[in-house]
């Protein structure tokens, strides 16, 4: 792909982009290879009905993991099949999850040694991460019996109003709200939860545009002349606000916001003009999440996914798994595919 | 001699555009069903054999590798676990859904009444989408608040984690798929039995024959073929399972793998080798063409 640096000056718009989301799309000589248009990272979303039910403050969500067990079982044990924290096993999606917890601790999936990528989850902050979920699956029973859930499960148990908590990026809510008819007033968002005094991470991903290596300057330029029109333009988004809230589409979600300074500023107004959803509820993640370092997807993602899910349907469905164990199989695996992985 | 060759050859120009003509219609319409196949059965055949051998993601040009996507299979621990799974499910899904049917065949043959009753009950999962049978199973199978634990607890017996246990998942899976396959097997296992002469029968109770010594010695003689046959439709069948540990299991639990789930696997939601995946649908197809063929062999024989 193309080398776009040089051109940027022309386009102020790109100076307002936050420098952690520039990054992404930079080489790690600072060159700059595209530009980021949307950006999402992992939170705490919380039914804030079940947390003032259980006796637990609504407006100050559990922010680390211990807090999230103990959150849990209070809220569990509001009974008729309430569940307190809930977790994917199934398709990928758990060692997806697995991934984002892991993160939060601030583990790694993989480190690079040399010039070779090596598994790097089979430490203490992974076995911390199972073992966390093992407690909370069979010794305080709050993660429900049902288990081997996917993506959409969690989203239509929260749209049940019968989970407490799950880990996931904002934009879960609309769709809970639309496709599982969710009450939209019940759903707080919160920072990612971490351990008490370790440096934190929380997974984050997003979309951007880059350019053909063999693009002309000219097309380069026209290009970026289009995309700070079209997309990543600040003084665009009050009327894409208006047009979504009169097309009732979700306005005023903490994330996609990948704008600093000026641009962020009329972010936030617009936002507060035109919203339909109860802003002041994803306060926690806005204030939160803002100091968390993003951490990107591991290298061949899917495919460490698909080892990590075992390891986390084995903690959730088996109550005599060893996470140790779990984890040396999964990260000889992981290191197989690694080493095959360019 | 040499007059009558050339009369012949004379009706032969004149005989063959009538034929050709004659049958135009029929090869119009054979055209259509020929093209059908050629693009959609034997174009797929072929291709799927050449990315066997290839490097393939359908994004870059594919370059022929040669043999390593099979070497990368058999290297792959997941490929023996897969086979492995399938053969347990084959051997689980003969145990129950070869003996099950055919139970229910000769129960069916004995009613005396309500007979078309429950022949469409036997019959009605059959007609169920199967994606609509795995989720209402899946229900049925919720460790909390299933159908099956559900009726457990109220007659205070222990109730099982169904498809979330390595003990039980794959037995799970084979009871749904029994469930909702038996309807074709039990109907072609009936009609088995109804061409056998009631004489037979006859004959068997006034030498004073015991229900199971019927069964014994004139239905399973007189079944046979049909039993061989479904034997083999079954194992070509059950080795392809794939939508009931793909929607009760998941694509990634070790403990159902089978290997229509790693073709799928391989292919879309882990590696997106499509070399890979055609390499095992491969190994797949040979195994499954040595049952057909011993099938169309028998069938042929018969006829």
């Amino acid at each position: 792909m193309a080398e776009i640096t040089p051109y940027l000056a022309d386009f102020p718009a790109v100076g307002q982009i936050k420098p952690d989301l520039m990054k992404v799309f930079s080489g790690p000589d600072g060159k700059v290879y595209g530009l980021p248009w949307t950006n999402y990272s992992m939170g705490l979303l919380y039914n804030r009905k079940l947390f003032a039910k259980a006796g637990l403050d609504p407006d100050n969500p559990p922010t680390t993991w211990d807090g999230v067990r103990g959150a849990a079982r209070k809220i569990a044990a509001l009974g008729g099949g309430t569940v307190g924290y809930g977790d994917y096993s199934k398709s990928n999606t758990g060692g997806w999850h697995f991934t984002a917890e892991l993160y939060s601790l601030g583990g790694q999936i993989a480190v690079k040694d040399g010039d070779a990528w090596k598994a790097a989850f089979n430490d203490d902050k992974g076995r911390q991460v199972l073992q966390q979920l093992k407690d909370m699956r069979w010794a305080d029973n709050s993660m429900g019996s049902r288990q081997l859930l996917e993506w959409s499960d969690l989203l239509q148990m929260m749209g049940s109003g019968k989970l407490g908590m799950y880990v996931a990026t904002s934009d879960n809510i609309p769709t809970i709200v639309n496709q599982y008819k969710g009450d939209p007033t019940a759903y707080g968002l919160g920072p990612m939860p971490g351990g008490a005094g370790v440096p934190q991470g929380t997974l984050a991903g997003g979309d951007g545009f880059m350019f053909n290596a063999k693009a002309s300057p000219e097309k380069i330029r026209a290009g970026l002349r289009w995309l700070t029109f079209k997309f990543t333009n600040p003084d665009r988004i009050a009327t894409d606000d208006q047009w979504s809230a009169a097309n009732k589409r979700p306005v005023g979600l903490p994330e996609p916001n990948i704008w600093t300074g000026d641009a962020a500023t009329k972010l936030t107004e617009a936002h507060s003009q035109y919203t339909n959803l109860p802003r002041q509820n994803y306060q926690p993640f806005v204030n939160g999440n803002a100091s968390i370092p993003l951490r990107l997807e591991p290298p061949v993602a899917q495919q460490l996914y698909a080892v990590l899910d075992v390891a986390m349907q084995k903690v959730l469905t088996d109550r005599n798994a060893d996470p140790g164990q779990l984890l040396d199989a999964a990260a000889k695996q992981a290191d197989s595919i690694l080493a095959t992985a360019t | 001699m040499a007059i009558g060759t050339a009369a012949a050859r004379g009706t032969l120009r004149v005989r063959l555009p009538r034929r050709v003509s004659e049958n135009l219609l029929a090869y119009g319409f054979m055209a259509a069903g020929i093209a059908c196949f050629a693009l959609f059965s034997w174009y797929p055949l072929v291709r799927g054999v050449l990315l066997s051998f290839q490097q393939v993601n359908f994004v870059t040009a594919p370059s022929w590798v040669g043999l390593a996507n099979f070497r990368a299979l058999v290297g792959d621990p997941m490929f023996w676990t897969a086979w492995r799974n399938t053969l347990y499910f084959t051997g689980l899904a003969l145990l129950l859904g070869y003996a099950v049917p055919f139970a229910v065949a000769v129960l069916l043959n004995e009613l005396r009444h309500l007979k078309g009753f429950f022949r469409v009950a036997v019959y009605l999962p059959v007609m169920l989408p199967p994606i609509v049978t795995v989720l209402l199973w899946q229900y049925f199978y919720d460790p909390g608040n299933g159908l099956f634990n559900t009726i457990l607890r109220g007659v205070h017996l222990p109730t099982s984690q169904w498809t979330q246990s390595s003990s039980t998942a794959m037995l799970s899976l084979v009871l749904v798929s029994t469930w909702a396959n038996m309807g074709s097997a039990t109907l072609i296992y009936l009609a088995g039995l109804q061409s056998i002469p009631s004489e037979l029968y006859e004959a068997a109770e006034v030498e004073g024959a015991s229900v199971w010594q019927r069964l014994r010695h004139v239905t399973i003689p007189h079944s046979r073929f049909v039993l061989l046959v479904m034997l083999l439709v079954q194992v070509v069948a059950t080795m392809q399972v794939f939508i009931e540990p793909f929607q009760l299991t998941g694509t990634t639990n070790p403990d159902t793998v089978t290997i229509m789930v790693l073709i799928y696997r391989y292919a879309f939601t882990v590696n997106h080798d499509f070399g890979l995946a055609a390499a095992t649908s491969v190994l797949l197809f040979v195994v499954l063409g040595a049952f057909s063929a011993i099938y169309l062999r028998l069938t042929r024989g018969r006829d």
